[in-house]
């Protein structure tokens, strides 16, 4: 097969990005959308087009990786060599369909949800931007060139986050963002340089090669107590964790929500939040072989941070806020599955965890779309502002309710199967966290249902404005999305999407299926319950449980945490003397430098008086005392 | 005495007298006067030391070209009855302890020196060697900065019509 | 005419030294830039005693010092010109010729 039109897809965001970016202001701001939409459906047509291809030739039953292009771009030294190029494999390019699928949607649903708002071009030309950093990242051929990617979809998420720049709080959420996951770059940074120091090398199918050097032989230096390879893998997970908003880099994303909607659907939904998760994928033959305790504790950090997670979601009011919780929570899934897997043929969770990045791009951009619709109508962030919806927005209803229940796991939906998947690689694997992740399940299923009631029935608010039905441009994505959740359930994963490559059998279990759809139900039933219809519950609820439901209110004080260590210890303890001493040490010694000099420039200069004969004579009498020296005091 | 001695003598003499009152002299145009004897003072020098033609030049150039084209300049920046400033006693002071420590530092130098005089026979310097050697371009001869004077001559031309001439304000 | 048994090679050199400073001098004191001038064309003659002494005692047989001499009153004779030029157009620009009041370019 020639793959070499793969290339488009890579060039096509970034020719519409320069274009839509140059030339915005001067063309219709419908034209930019339209142009942009047009691009990004053709290049979606492309990845579904690679992906056709590349899922239709098994080389031995297994897909191999491909490289499309290899284009040397640094030679540092012999062995440590940096390429440009198109890596592809059965990861990446699910990758691709799962990106072009959201952006499309996103971009179509952006022609109606931002109609009218001003930087209708700089909208679109940032989310080219973005659409291609992202698929940089995900045909990367090596670590180096994903780290540029990587750089360059944090630089476009802060771009979009800030989009409307005029409010105080978009800026301090796209610095937040940025900030925060720069941070965990940093810890990515150096996992890759001490990674490439031992193993010699950047390149993805040289380090997860299982007859390759970087496997079969791993350093054995040992750096306080672990080895320097999961030191390596550690800190590379830090930056995943870092873009996938694991706990504790999790603050950014919740506050992230003040970009626009659609925005948040893409982003902070379906791709770049997921990025952590690929890139754990990527390396997973390094994390599984030479760092199984890495695994471990990326298991530990997902299984908290979705328990963590789901618990304040219940709390929320904000509806965006309520669904980026959940996407924690969901992300923390899909870290539990790969931190429980083993290679190969025990590569469940593996398998698991990106088939339900793969339905929860669906499920959670529709969920974002759809409360995209909402605020469209309402006008307001706050569930407190909704209710007694479905009767006036029948198709934004029906296909939220579809989203929930995928997210909830109510078969035959998609998210019921990569669940259950989850369920069992975790069950396989360690106990407690299949208990905690079951628990979970549940307290989705509540959350979600919460604020479905919530928006859809329960009392209706008086509305300053009927609120009616979204445009087409808004809900077809809707209706397209709804579909993809229904059916991208039956996608035959394990066939295709493995860790080697080679299919994996897997197999129903009605002991976990069972349990996860029971507590599923449950959740949705409380939820029921306590929201359908106005009533008292939930407020008695709360204050029975006034302690612990304010913490979860306030997301368990952790932003607070945060300002306390910067503000108070490194501001204070860190920052304040180096400022001092920068101020008053190092200043004062430049200054001192520069005020000599000037003093005595100040002395001099009264030579310069512009009397030509003054310098006459300087010059004579120079030149005279010059030969006097030289002849008679030798 | 010789004669040649007290022709010397008396060169010198004029040479230095006329040299010190002009640039001590007042009124500018009796400077100019001055330097016009220092001038011819010197073509006689030149002509004592066998360089007739030299003589003559610097007779013509000097003392017919730059002594009147000083004195133009004068005319036409000054009144001829106006006296000069007196030297500011700073620069008197500056100026003459400069002359007076140059000329005892070269003359103590000089007097130090033996030069050895030359048994060489002395060449001709009528008027064919001289026009020969000008247009020579052997060991001897000197075409090349003859032409290259003359470029510069030109430049000097056109550069000082340009510098001197009424801008077009 | 036997010059050097009559009058010493150095003669000539201290008078062309005196005759030099003096010019110095007169550029030094002097502050109409036309004085100033006559002092730099002293200078230089002092210059053209020496060429023409050096040729005329130690290197007889050759023409060198002659014609630098020669030379040196044309880059005089151009020197002078442009030095009036810009005399002329400075006493246009200031409506003076002396130096002291000529001092814009400084500090």
């Amino acid at each position: 097969m020639n793959y070499s039109y793969t290339i488009l897809i890579l060039l096509l965001p970034v020719l519409i990005f320069l274009f839509i970016g140059l030339m915005g202001d001067k063309m219709k701001p419908q034209l930019s959308g339209l142009l942009g939409t047009s691009g990004l459906f053709v290049i979606t047509l492309l990845s579904y087009f690679t992906a056709f291809n590349f899922f239709d030739h098994r080389v031995d039953e297994s897909f191999q990786a491909i490289e499309v292009f290899q284009l040397l771009w640094l030679r540092f030294t012999d062995s440590l060599i940096i390429h440009i190029g198109i890596l592809l494999d059965p990861l990446s390019v699910m990758m691709l369909v799962v990106i072009t699928t959201v952006s499309l949607m996103v971009h179509i649903y952006s022609l109606g949800y931002m109609k009218g708002e001003k930087g209708f071009a700089r909208y679109y030309a940032f989310l080219s931007l973005f659409t291609f950093s992202m698929l940089g990242l995900v045909l990367a051929t090596n670590i180096f060139q994903m780290y540029i990617f990587w750089e360059l979809v944090g630089v476009s998420s802060y771009l979009l986050i800030g989009f409307y720049y005029e409010r105080p709080s978009a800026v301090a959420a796209a610095k937040k963002a940025f900030i925060v996951t720069r941070f965990a770059d940093l810890g990515f940074l150096i996992g890759i340089l001490i990674l490439s120091f031992y193993t010699n090398t950047f390149d993805f199918i040289a380090l997860t090669d299982l007859n390759g050097l970087a496997i079969t032989q791993p350093t054995t230096a040992v750096f306080m107590g672990l080895s320097v390879t999961t030191w390596a893998m550690l800190l590379i997970f830090m930056g995943g964790a870092g873009k996938s908003a694991m706990f504790p880099l999790h603050i950014w994303l919740p506050d992230a929500m003040e970009g626009p909607t659609p925005v948040s659907a893409l982003i902070h939904a379906a791709t770049m939040v997921v990025a952590g998760v690929y890139l754990v994928a990527r390396l997973f033959p390094l994390y599984s072989y030479t760092s199984p305790d890495s695994l471990e504790v990326i298991a530990y950090i997902g299984s908290f941070t979705s328990l963590f997670a789901a618990i304040i979601a219940c709390t929320q009011l904000d509806i965006k806020r309520v669904l980026a919780f959940s996407t924690l929570s969901q992300i923390g899934y899909m870290m539990v599955a790969l931190g429980v897997s083993g290679y190969g043929a025990e590569g469940l969770g593996y398998m698991a965890s990106l088939f339900h990045l793969f339905t929860h791009a669906f499920f959670k951009a529709l969920l974002f779309l759809g409360a995209g619709s909402v605020i469209h109508a309402v006008h307001s962030n706050l569930m407190t502002d909704m209710g007694g919806l479905k009767k006036y927005m029948p198709i934004t209803h029906i296909t939220f309710l579809i989203a929930c229940l995928t997210i909830a796991g109510i078969p035959p939906l998609s998210g019921f199967f990569s669940k259950d998947e989850i369920l069992v690689a975790a069950f396989e694997h360690n106990k407690i966290i299949f208990a905690v992740q079951w628990l979970v399940a549940g307290i989705t299923a509540f959350y979600m249902f919460r604020l479905y009631f919530n928006i859809f029935w329960n009392h209706t608010p008086e509305y300053h404005h009927t609120p009616h039905e979204s445009p087409a441009t808004m809900t077809i994505p809707l209706i397209f999305l709804a579909l993809a959740s229904v059916f991208s359930g039956f996608v035959p994963f394990h066939d295709l999407v493995t860790s080697d490559g080679n299919p994996l059998h897997t197999e129903f279990h009605w002991m976990i299926a069972g349990p996860s759809i029971l507590i599923a139900v449950i959740g949705i039933s409380v939820a029921y319950m306590l929201y359908a219809k106005k009533n008292s519950k939930p407020e008695s609820i709360a204050t029975s449980l006034k302690g612990f439901y304010n913490m979860a209110y306030h997301k368990f004080y952790i932003d607070e945490v945060y300002l306390f260590i910067t503000h108070k210890v490194i501001f204070y303890f860190i920052s304040r003397p180096v400022a001092w001493f920068d101020r008053h040490i190092v200043d004062g010694t430049m200054n001192l430098i520069g005020n000599t000099t000037v003093y005595f420039s100040g002395a001099i200069k009264k030579m310069q008086s512009g009397q030509m004969q003054w310098y006459i004579w300087y010059f004579t009498s120079g030149v005279l005392l010059l030969v006097f020296l030289v002849m008679y005091l030798n | 005495m010789t004669g040649p001695k007290i022709i010397f003598f008396i060169l010198a003499a004029a040479i230095v007298v006329f040299s010190i009152l002009s640039i001590f002299s007042r009124r500018i145009l009796r400077a100019a006067i001055y330097l016009l004897f220092v001038l011819v003072a010197m073509a006689g020098l030149y002509y004592m030391m066998n360089f007739q033609f030299l003589a003559a030049v610097q007779l013509m150039l000097y003392a017919g070209g730059i002594v009147v084209l000083i004195i133009f300049s004068i005319l036409l920046t000054s009144q001829i009855d106006s006296k000069l400033q007196a030297p500011k006693g700073s620069h008197l002071l500056a100026g003459g302890i400069t002359a007076i420590a140059g000329i005892a530092l070269s003359a103590i130098t000089i007097l130090q020196f033996t030069f050895k005089p030359s048994q060489e026979n002395a060449v001709g310097t009528d008027m064919r060697t001289i026009g020969l050697q000008l247009m020579n371009t052997d060991v001897q001869g000197y075409a090349l900065p003859f032409e290259v004077i003359s470029v510069l001559l030109l430049a000097a031309l056109v550069g000082s019509i340009f510098i001197a001439q009424k801008k077009k304000v | 005419m036997n010059l050097q048994a009559e009058i010493p090679l150095d003669y000539m050199i201290v008078l062309s030294t005196i005759v030099f400073f003096v010019g110095l001098m007169g550029v030094l004191i002097r502050r109409n830039l036309i004085t100033m001038l006559m002092g730099i064309e002293l200078m230089l003659n002092a210059v053209n005693i020496n060429f023409v002494a050096f040729n005329h005692y130690l290197f007889p047989n050759r023409l060198e010092g002659h014609f630098f001499a020669l030379i040196v009153m044309a880059i005089a004779a151009a020197e002078a010109a442009i030095a009036i030029a810009l005399i002329i157009n400075i006493y246009r620009q200031f409506n003076t010729v002396s130096v002291d009041d000529v001092d814009e370019l400084k500090y």
